[in-house]
């Protein structure tokens, strides 16, 4: 119980960590406007030249590890809906690192979304 | 087409590729680690055991490569929209996710999860009617 705990956690907590990351290091590359291949391939080289996609995929890759252990343990039907809780962490992160503003409509939704998990978390059969 | 509404075009495409391709991956996993077994505890010779049968599993690479189109995806629409608009957005992705884990893997999921992944619809719905991108300066 306390592994799932903890791996939960990981998943939740250093996965939204990492996205954000990703995202700064995103918005550095500027707004993808040509999406053949070759384009699309000269923009992932451009962000794996930046130390916070690095960061990013760092950050991304060990909760990808501790998603692992998790599914080992318990249902696809659990694990992925219950760490949909990472939304509202999402929410608050990019409003207070990215900046971003987060209208009350995108609050209400990021909600409702929270109210979802837990009710995934109640109907743990 | 106006510069929004192609924006809101373009954000809504990725997006579905996002969410259409990502539950495939997350199937994928979640098969491939139940045939492997629960991950038997924190010492390191335990976890590179565990984690050397994962990545020697087809079903693994299955999933990793669903998980790679996905990424792909992810970080072209993130280049203009925001996180905090892309994240939420992409949750519709747990339906699917829950259809395939009921009809695929023959999970059983009780009235009351089923709920909450609608609640979960509800609130992307919420979320998709706003604006993909409302960054300010950013300074970090």
């Amino acid at each position: 119980m306390v592994t799932q705990i903890i791996l939960y956690m990981m998943i939740v907590f250093v996965g939204t960590g990492g996205e954000l990351f990703v995202s700064r290091a995103m918005k550095s590359v500027g707004e993808v406007t040509d999406f053949r291949p070759s384009a699309i391939a000269r923009v992932v080289g451009r962000a794996m030249a930046q130390p916070k996609m690095w960061m990013g995929i760092s950050l991304m890759a060990l909760a990808f590890f501790a998603l692992l252990g998790m599914l080992s343990m318990a249902k696809v039907s659990f694990v992925f809906p219950s760490t949909a809780l990472s939304y509202a962490a999402g929410a608050l992160g990019g409003k207070v690192f990215l900046r971003e503003k987060v209208t009350p409509q995108r609050w209400f939704g990021v909600l409702l979304v929270c109210m979802g998990v837990v009710l995934v978390f109640l109907g743990k059969g | 087409m106006t510069p929004t509404s192609g924006l809101h075009f373009k954000t809504s495409v990725l997006i579905l590729i996002m969410i259409s391709v990502a539950p495939l991956g997350d199937t994928f996993l979640g098969k491939g680690m139940k045939q492997i077994g629960a991950m038997p505890g924190w010492a390191p010779a335990q976890l590179y055991h565990f984690f050397f049968r994962a990545f020697t599993s087809g079903t693994i690479w299955i999933a990793i490569a669903l998980l790679m189109a996905f990424f792909i995806a992810y970080l072209v629409v993130l280049s203009w929209a925001d996180y905090s608009y892309v994240q939420p957005a992409s949750s519709a992705s747990y339906v699917l996710i829950a259809l395939l884990a009921h009809f695929v893997l023959h999970e059983e999921i009780s009235p009351t999860r089923w709920a909450g992944v609608a609640v979960i619809c509800a609130g992307v719905f919420a979320v998709g009617h706003t604006q993909p991108s409302t960054s300010e300066h950013h300074s970090w």
